[in-house]
């Protein structure tokens, strides 16, 4: 069955100051997909995944044209709350950041900030979002300890978990592994095979192996342009664009 | 970039290349050996399977190698990946080349009838079609690839006419049932060379066409 647009890009442009950092970019990312953005630094996918959970409102000089909408709903709307934006679209960045406090409250954090006071359902909460990004069993007996005392690779899974927290369908990934070992790579990998039975996932990576064995479907950018958007395997196999050929078979980058 | 890399894209063709044209002596070397019941040259051919052999994991080990270190994508992931069927092909196109002439060997000590007609021709037809695989290889050309392809019905129905002249030569002398049955298993052998030369042909397009086609 053909899954359906969870969210519908058109014709966006976004400018920092006078750089034209997107142009004319369209894009239909699917639901319950992993969905790779490659390129070579400086190309804009970053800046465009930012776009999707509206990250670069946080720009002074960032001007954006265009429509982005998710689940037909256009985020940039007037009357949009970027904070209930943000708990449906939630993001996990290249370092693990997680708060300093106990790895309960990290992931309590997010439910909490949306109101939900109730220990016991907090104790759920807790549990299933540590569950759902596989970390559960390593630090079920230490949830009070710091989320500072552990490895790279559990911190970014905890960081996962607490985006998992707030219920998001949407979860943006900027390079997740780029810091980690190549286990704890392993690991985020497996993961994201997992999340996207029940989220839309968006990955940036620079590990374009990654994004073969990762993901449903890539899209190559080069300075601020969409060149190519396909399935994973035919971009990856047959590249249509001369550009891309170039790209992933290391010819420039 | 890709310096290293291309430098092994480099060798890997060159190899091919130099493969194709040791089974092409070899099939060549045979079928003359064959029609000269020239012992000599058969065994000859014979020995030289383990020369392609030896290319065929020297190929295999380059793939292996390429796999391994550059992970290739897009063009070059096909033409890697065609080349480590190809070089099977090639291998048993050797070995088939071996076992003709080791039949070649036992047949030119005996008179060959001058009923299996057909087999000059079979033989002239499946080392052209031999050649004509390789240099769609070595000229990247997907259309003569094509074309070896639809040559291969050529080769068929020769099997058949060869299969038809045994069965006939068994019929008028009771005889010569040994030398006939060999002649069959020759014929069998080239028929399985334009097998093994469409593969080849397949696989160019496979390495070379810009979109995934059925072969």
């Amino acid at each position: 069955m053909e899954k359906q647009t969870k969210i519908k890009v058109r014709n966006l442009d976004l400018f920092y100051g006078a750089n034209h950092a997107l142009k004319n970019v369209n894009m239909d990312i699917k639901e319950k997909s992993v969905t790779a953005f490659i390129g070579p630094s400086g190309c804009g996918k970053s800046t465009f995944l930012k776009t999707l959970n509206r990250m670069n409102d946080l720009v002074d000089s960032v001007k954006i044209d265009g429509l982005v909408e998710l689940d037909n709903e256009n985020i940039y709307g007037e009357d949009v709350d970027t904070t209930l934006l943000r708990k449906k679209i939630g993001m996990v960045f290249q370092q693990p950041n997680p708060f300093p406090m106990s790895i309960y409250d990290n992931i309590a954090y997010g439910p909490r900030v949306h109101g939900i006071k109730d220990k016991n359902k907090l104790d759920r909460i807790v549990e299933e979002s540590l569950r759902g990004a596989a970390i559960f069993d390593e630090v079920k007996d230490r949830l009070k300890k710091s989320a500072l005392g552990l490895s790279g690779g559990q911190q970014q899974r905890i960081c996962i978990a607490r985006a998992l927290a707030v219920q998001p369908d949407v979860l943006l990934m900027d390079e997740p592994t780029s810091a980690l070992d190549p286990i704890s790579t392993a690991k985020i990998e497996e993961l994201m095979d997992e999340l996207k039975k029940k989220y839309t996932v968006v990955v940036v990576t620079h590990n374009m192996q990654q994004a073969v064995r990762v993901s449903d479907e890539t899209a190559f950018f080069l300075v601020g342009e969409m060149v190519e958007f396909n399935r994973t395997k035919d971009l990856f196999a047959y590249p249509k664009d001369k550009r891309t050929e170039d790209y992933i078979t290391g010819r420039f980058g | 970039m890709r310096t290293k890399f291309q430098e092994q894209l480099d060798i890997l063709n060159k190899d091919l290349m130099n493969m194709g044209a040791l089974i092409e002596k070899s099939i060549e070397d045979a079928v003359d050996a064959l029609m000269k019941k020239d012992i000599d040259k058969a065994k000859k051919v014979m020995d030289g399977d383990t020369v392609i052999d030896n290319e065929e994991k020297k190929i295999h080990n380059i793939c292996f190698n390429i796999l391994m270190q550059q992970q290739p994508v897009a063009k070059d992931l096909r033409l890697v990946s065609a080349a480590m069927k190809m070089v099977t092909d090639m291998e048993r196109i050797g070995d088939h080349a071996s076992d003709i002439s080791e039949i070649t060997i036992f047949l030119a000590k005996k008179p060959l009838d001058g009923r299996a007609k057909h087999i000059d021709r079979m033989a002239t037809e499946t080392v052209k079609m031999l050649i004509e695989s390789i240099e769609a290889f070595i000229d990247k050309d997907i259309e003569k690839a094509r074309s070896v392809i639809k040559n291969d019905d050529i080769i068929d129905s020769l099997f058949l006419k060869t299969k038809q002249d045994v069965i006939d030569m068994i019929s008028d002398n009771r005889n010569s049932g040994e030398v006939a049955t060999d002649i069959l298993m020759i014929a069998k052998y080239f028929e399985r060379i334009g097998d093994h030369a469409t593969n080849i042909a397949e696989w160019v397009i496979y390495a070379y066409s810009d979109t995934a086609e059925e072969i």
